[in-house]
């Protein structure tokens, strides 16, 4: 029998994804990881196979697995994805390896190591995108669009773009992830991903630079006024603050950053 | 617009709203269908956090802080000395397109001293709903305060706009409402209850014969209560709170332990501590009946007035019916399962899903996420670990305060070392 490859390459898509699924089942592999070409270099340990994204093949699981994991637990899967976690592949694999192969199986077989890391990862991801919806802070800018960066824990875009294309369905707007280099554009008829070449983006640029409406800051200014007056000084609760607003969000939290004067 | 006066009505009108508890944003159904202004068809959505740890959802402001009622609980008393502002409508409506469209809130929460006549007060209230709905095509979130005293046909209008009403009754009981509010009666806050409930009603029937009759309120209505201000025992508390439950389907009773804001000797005095942990039972207890198949009856009684401080009411209601446990978690029904100290709502479900594929044993409740510190005293599951069952009430109780870190811990030693 052929030596066959026990590491798994993949463009680090789901569909890519889903297509190494499909690979595994077809040719029988044994798997031990599933890493995209920035990761595989770091750790070569065996000959990696390169696995091309075939949408008919990511469809064919995409389908078995809604059926037999239910639309609940296809989008766990999803979910679980996003999160970008070290090895998350894999456990992906080895779920859908238990769906495929296992006679009783079900998404909510709680008690089952691999299907509980999947929910509680989704969960995870769930609140970081209910975290976005809630802490994305827009600017407008002198072109008439409401711009925001974000910097979140997992990749929550393509789980937040429905949310504030029916929201803001009258405004232009912009959602950026400085982490990932990639945002959201909104144009008033559709959302499409945008990515900004060489655009930097410290503070000190964006205010030299003017990018903003005049009235900007002193918007910012209200709010910041505003959340300052709802606070009962002797109810004072830091824990649970924090516990809250976690401080690495407060950058870009214009409430949290100090006074403009 | 001028921003520095405008800021300084926000801060002084802000201030003055920030006692009203709620800030819920959700449980309404007003999608963006025609292209206009923001959604609230689902969750709601807590944008911030002040430094008390409550949540900032709504632009919660008063329309004025000009009263013509002397309420001795209240800050905005006609005899406090205060500074005094109010908005004009269009400065209300501004303000929320601007912070909504910068994603700061999810709406707005209008309250308003009592300028001239309660009727007065209410239409201008309305009237910033109406524009915000039908001039901005808003489709935010909007909690507007029935104002007491406000005619029938006002509040039937208010509820076309606004996606939640509610008045509060501040004061649980009726010989604390006479000695803080004499010039309130209670029925001043029932009769906006009801016209609420009978608008609820009404539309909602209607509703199955018409189609396109149009959303009275759709995230209800809710009240407040202050607790710690008259000296009123919790059961006095929750049993009026299950009154309005059942009696005008409230979606919410708030609690508001009392903080002080004026030297008045029917009242704590200033720099009394706010009751934080006793409005953290009550709102433990307010769960129980909603979520978890309590009657109040059970959790308060003529034996048991007042709820425990130091544990919760369900480990306590627990501890004194040890007759119904142990429960086998593989077995137990569902509403059973519901009533284990340490197993809420998300752990029933999710041990319900779980037993149907294997047996479960303390390490896969651990994972799952129930807090076993309390519930292995009330449970029995497949495991050969053993617990022990032939304690008494007081060593779990004992036991379970030793072996858990309590975010009120401290408090409590500061009580304990009284003695």
């Amino acid at each position: 029998m052929k030596a066959q490859a026990n590491i798994l390459v993949y463009d680090g898509t789901f569909e890519g994804l889903l297509t190494c699924i499909f690979c595994v089942f077809e040719q029988k592999m044994e798997i031990t990881g599933i890493f995209t070409e920035e990761q595989v270099q770091h750790h070569i340990f065996s000959l990696p196979e390169v696995v091309v994204t075939n949408i008919k093949e990511y469809e064919r699981v995409k389908t078995g697995l809604q059926k037999i994991a239910s639309p609940t637990g296809y989008k766990q899967l999803y979910f679980a994805f996003l999160s970008e976690l070290p090895g998350i592949e894999l456990t992906i694999l080895r779920y859908a390896q238990q769906a495929f192969t296992q006679a009783d199986f079900s998404s909510k077989d709680y008690g089952d190591p691999v299907v509980l890391k999947i929910v509680q990862t989704a969960k995870m991801v769930s609140r970081e995108k209910h975290r976005m919806e809630a802490f994305v802070r827009f600017k407008l800018t002198k072109d008439n669009i409401y711009f925001a960066l974000i910097e979140p824990d997992f990749h929550v875009l393509p789980l937040i773009l429905r949310h504030f294309e029916s929201r803001y369905a009258d405004q232009k707007w912009i959602i950026y992830d400085k982490r990932r280099k990639i945002g959201l554009f909104y144009d008033l008829t559709s959302t499409v991903y945008v990515q900004f070449e060489n655009y930097q983006f410290s503070k000190n640029s964006n205010k030299k630079s003017g990018i903003y409406e005049e009235n900007e800051n002193e918007y910012e200014d209200l709010w910041q006024n505003y959340f300052n007056s709802v606070n009962i000084p002797s109810r004072k609760n830091t824990k649970l603050h924090v516990q809250h607003v976690p401080k690495r969000y407060w950058k870009y939290l214009s409430e949290k950053r100090p006074l403009h004067k | 617009m001028s921003f520095e006066r405008t800021r300084e009505k926000l801060n002084i009108l802000a201030d003055a709203a920030k006692y009203d508890i709620s800030c819920s944003s959700s449980g309404s159904k007003r999608s963006n269908k025609n292209k206009g202004l923001g959604n609230s068809d689902g969750m709601g959505i807590c944008h911030s956090y002040t430094e008390d740890g409550r949540c900032v959802s709504l632009l919660k402001i008063l329309l004025t802080n000009h009263c013509i009622f002397d309420c001795a609980y209240c800050i905005t008393r006609k005899s406090n000395d205060i500074p005094r502002a109010a908005f004009k409508v269009q400065e209300v409506v501004d303000l929320t397109m601007n912070f909504y469209r910068r994603n700061y809130i999810e709406g707005l929460f209008l309250s308003s001293g009592i300028f001239k006549s309660p009727d007065h007060t209410m239409e201008r209230l309305v009237q910033v709903a109406k524009k915000l709905r039908l001039e901005e095509n808003f489709n935010g979130y909007i909690h507007l305060k029935s104002i007491p005293g406000a005619s029938d046909e006002l509040m039937q209008e208010a509820g076309l706009y606004a996606d939640r009403l509610s008045v509060n009754i501040e004061i649980p009981t009726i010989s604390g409402l006479k000695l803080l509010a004499p010039d309130k009666k209670h029925e001043d806050f029932t009769k906006p209850m009801l016209a609420v409930k009978t608008g609820i009603d009404q539309y909602k029937s209607e509703k199955k014969i018409i189609r396109s009759t149009p959303k009275y309120a759709p995230a209800g209505q809710s009240t407040q209560m202050i607790v710690g201000a008259t000296g009123e025992s919790d059961r006095d508390v929750m049993y009026s709170a299950a009154y309005y439950y059942k009696k005008y389907q409230m979606k919410r009773v708030y609690y508001s332990g009392y903080i002080p804001v004026a030297s008045d000797n029917r009242l704590p005095a200033i720099g009394t501590a706010v009751p934080v942990l006793r409005e953290n039972r009550l709102y433990q207890t307010d769960w129980l009946l909603r979520f978890y198949g309590f009657d109040i009856r059970e959790l308060l009684n003529e034996e048991h007035k007042n709820l425990d401080l130091d544990i919760d009411p369900k480990l306590s209601w627990a501890l004194r019916n040890r007759g119904l446990f142990p429960l086998d978690i593989n077995t137990a029904e569902k509403h059973r399962i519901a009533r284990i100290p340490g197993i809420g709502l998300k752990s029933v479900y999710k041990i319900i899903e779980a037993r149907k594929y294997r047996k479960l044993n303390w390490d896969h409740l651990r994972k799952i996420g129930v807090a076993l510190n309390r519930a292995k005293y009330f449970i029995t599951c497949d495991s050969r670990g053993w617990v022990k069952q032939d304690l008494n009430s007081i060593q779990i109780k004992g036991l379970v305060l030793q072996e858990s870190a309590s975010k009120f811990r401290k408090e409590f030693s500061n009580q304990l070392s009284l003695f």
